[in-house]
């Protein structure tokens, strides 16, 4: 396995040592690593379980096994849609249809141009409101094609804006 | 005089635009020189009406509602700070308002009242009064309370959370640990949430209860990632709470400790089942382990542990403060106390329901769900998530009480229901429930990982007219050994759904082309 940057390696490591104490530190430190660098790289493994005293297939078992966790960059945006059956109820299928034509992308594909990730959410919680999907953290309800089409622009906005 | 002007914060006020709205009312209130405070309070949980803009007014508050962006200006302009009651969206006096004025908010009493995060709000209204008493209880005490109050575990299992306790009280060990389980995977729930972002600290005394009852020092909130908002306000009441003496090393004066610890889930909705929970708070895989050992004895670490539903923990400041037989004066049965039930889907006037178990499906979806949201004829309700059954509409007097449910082949699980208008295929939907366990098994028994996968597969040949009636036999014998071989609810639940599109919907799951013609 080659060796990681030294800007990485020295993220993790710090993160792996500020939180390696803790019981049950796996999910902690991955999820700090992923809040730092947006997903979780191959290369970065090998320094959380030489951390915990665990081994490499350990940690990879566990990261594979929760949906949250990515393997590699996600784009600008990550734009989960919810696909649970309260949000069927109000049309969920015909928005995903919608999105998935507008960005020319599927499930676990990043558009063309890097600017948005497309991933399934099952549940955010916003049932009475659906149909709902999440951008970051921001969540929003009662999402129809036009009103996503407002928040494509947004966030496309926004992209332009901090370059 | 101040006028006090409430804007909820809450994710489904947030997800509507009530930020913006807040934003834009505290400008005008600067621009027009107008004395108000704008205080950012929990959801009331009239979802229907999110935004719901608030004004205290001298006969009580006052509601507007949906508010858009767009309705600002003229709200203002009609006399938003005056109280004005002639405004299209003014829903009169919020206390007065059916689906809020009908229902027996016990564990919710408090909902939208005011700053979540406020401890003098929480204080001044009945807050921490359930701990004061506890504290002056003996652990048998404290245990027999929950027993005679009835409580059942709010997280669908139903479990009597008395016996839970006593189990762990009658454990011996150095080590002890409450976790709440906030993992609330379950499509059309969202009443654990309204607790966390809405009303914190009804979560930390009931957890610290927990810990006083049963001889545990350590708490661990296992929260989905999919609730951020939730993860902030349960972190920041937990660091007020401390400081304010609730949580630490010496709780209220009484030398007794317990510490607080928010965890976040990774998107397992396995990860709701208490052992694979567990595992996931240990920091491995979310698989399922099998009983015995009860986590009851073996749970966290090994240690006897408490693994409560956030509403199981969030009932106990009521049942301390006012008795556990205030709590088991209401209900049903054997089912004591309050379900809050949670309206979605299709629905034109969702929200939180808490009421005394007993009342009908059907009362509860048209009295307070006001009917479907389109406006077409109701077809389904799926009751207690994607485990639960979907109920046709000879099973819509059915009593919401735990075993008028069991009686039917249905649960109440987490109290969400979901509505369907006409427009719904249930052949779509029995083939969805297939597919949500093939992504979300864990994987460790065969009868859920592949039986699972085989089901899409048999549902698609059905709805193809591959051989169908043979088919739907296949369908049905695979039913039954998911049932009976899982090692836990996700398989073991998982054809619920599906045995009931067979049976009340079979219509749907005919071939696509035999439907067409």
């Amino acid at each position: 396995m080659k060796s990681a940057p030294p800007s990485i390696a020295a993220v993790v490591e710090g993160l792996v040592a500020s939180l390696k104490h803790q019981p049950g530190a796996l999910l902690p430190i991955l999820h700090a690593v992923q809040d730092e660098l947006t997903y979780v790289p191959d290369e970065v493994i090998a320094i959380i379980a030489d951390g915990l005293n665990q081994t490499r297939a350990e940690i990879s078992g566990v990261i594979s096994f929760y949906h949250h966790f990515r393997r590699t960059p996600p784009g600008d945006h990550v734009l989960q849609i919810c696909r649970a059956e309260a949000c069927q109820a109000r049309g969920a299928k015909q928005l995903e249809s919608h999105i998935k034509q507008r960005l020319n992308i599927d499930y676990h594909q990043t558009s063309a141009d890097g600017r948005v990730s497309l991933e399934p959410v099952y549940c955010l919680g916003n049932c009475s409101c659906g149909p709902s999907i999440r951008i970051g953290d921001a969540i929003y309800g009662r999402v129809s094609p036009a009103r996503f089409e407002q928040l494509l622009d947004d966030m496309t906005t926004q992209v332009v804006e901090l370059v | 005089m101040t006028l006090q002007i409430f804007v909820p914060s809450d994710t489904t006020a947030c997800s509507l635009g009530a930020d913006t709205i807040a934003a834009a009312i505290e400008l005008a209130a600067v621009q027009s020189g107008a004395d108000i405070e704008l205080i950012r309070n929990g959801s009331r949980g009239l979802f229907w009406l999110e935004p719901m803009v608030e004004v205290e007014t001298p006969a009580g508050r006052v509601a507007y509602g949906p508010v858009e962006i767009s309705d600002v200006d003229g709200l203002l302009k009609s006399g938003l700070l005056d109280g004005n009651l002639d405004h299209p969206l003014c829903q009169g006096l919020t206390e007065e308002i059916p689906f809020l004025k009908n229902q027996q908010r016990l564990t919710f009493a408090r909902l939208g009242l005011g700053d979540p995060l406020s401890i003098e709000h929480y204080l001044a209204h009945a807050g921490f009064r359930g701990l004061q008493h506890a504290l002056s209880l003996s652990p048998a005490d404290r245990v027999q309370q929950v027993t005679d109050s009835g409580l059942r575990g709010r997280g669908g299992a139903a479990f009597p959370t008395g016996i839970k306790w006593k189990t762990v009280l009658d454990a011996e060990d150095d080590q002890k640990y409450i976790v709440c389980n906030a993992d609330e995977g379950d499509s059309g729930t969202f009443a654990d949430r309204l607790v966390m972002e809405c009303d914190p600290y009804i979560l930390i005394e009931g957890m610290v209860i927990a810990g006083l009852a049963v001889g545990a020092n350590q708490g661990y909130i296992y929260l989905r990632s999919e609730y951020p908002l939730a993860q902030r306000i349960m972190n920041e009441a937990i660091a007020r709470a401390r400081a304010a003496g609730y949580l630490g090393g010496n709780i209220c004066g009484s030398g007794r400790q317990f510490e607080l610890e928010v965890r976040l889930g990774a998107g397992a909705y396995i990860c709701g089942e208490e052992t694979a929970l567990l595992e996931s708070l240990e920091g491995k895989r979310g698989m399922v382990r099998a009983k015995p050992p009860l986590p009851a004895l073996k749970g966290l670490f090994a240690k006897p542990t408490v693994v409560n539903n956030v509403l199981s923990l969030a009932a106990l400041p009521f049942i301390f403060d006012q008795g556990a037989q205030a709590y088991a004066d209401v209900g049903m049965g054997r089912s004591r106390g309050t379900l809050p039930f949670q309206l979605a889907g299709n629905v034109r006037q969702g929200g939180l329901v808490e009421l005394a178990f007993g009342v009908s499906l059907r009362e509860l979806m048209d009295d307070f769900g006001g009917g479907t949201f389109t406006g077409r004829p109701l077809k389904a309700v799926q009751v207690g998530g994607p485990l639960g059954a979907y109920l046709p509409e000879s099973q819509w007097d059915t009593p919401l009480d735990y075993e008028a449910f069991a009686a039917i082949g249905a649960v109440l699980g987490h109290g969400g229901v979901v509505m369907f208008d006409d427009t719904v295929d249930m052949g779509e939907q029995a083939r969805f429930s297939m597919e949500f366990c093939v992504v979300e098994s864990c994987g460790k028994c065969t009868p859920c990982r592949i039986g699972s996968t085989r089901g899409v597969e048999v549902i698609d040949k059905i709805r193809s007219g591959q051989q169908p009636e043979a088919n739907l036999a296949l369908l049905d014998e695979l039913c039954t050994t998911m049932i009976d071989g899982s090692l836990c609810a996700m398989g073991g639940m998982t054809p619920f759904p599906v045995q009931s599109v067979m049976k009340y919907f079979a219509d749907d799951l005919r071939p696509l082309a035999d439907r067409e013609r």
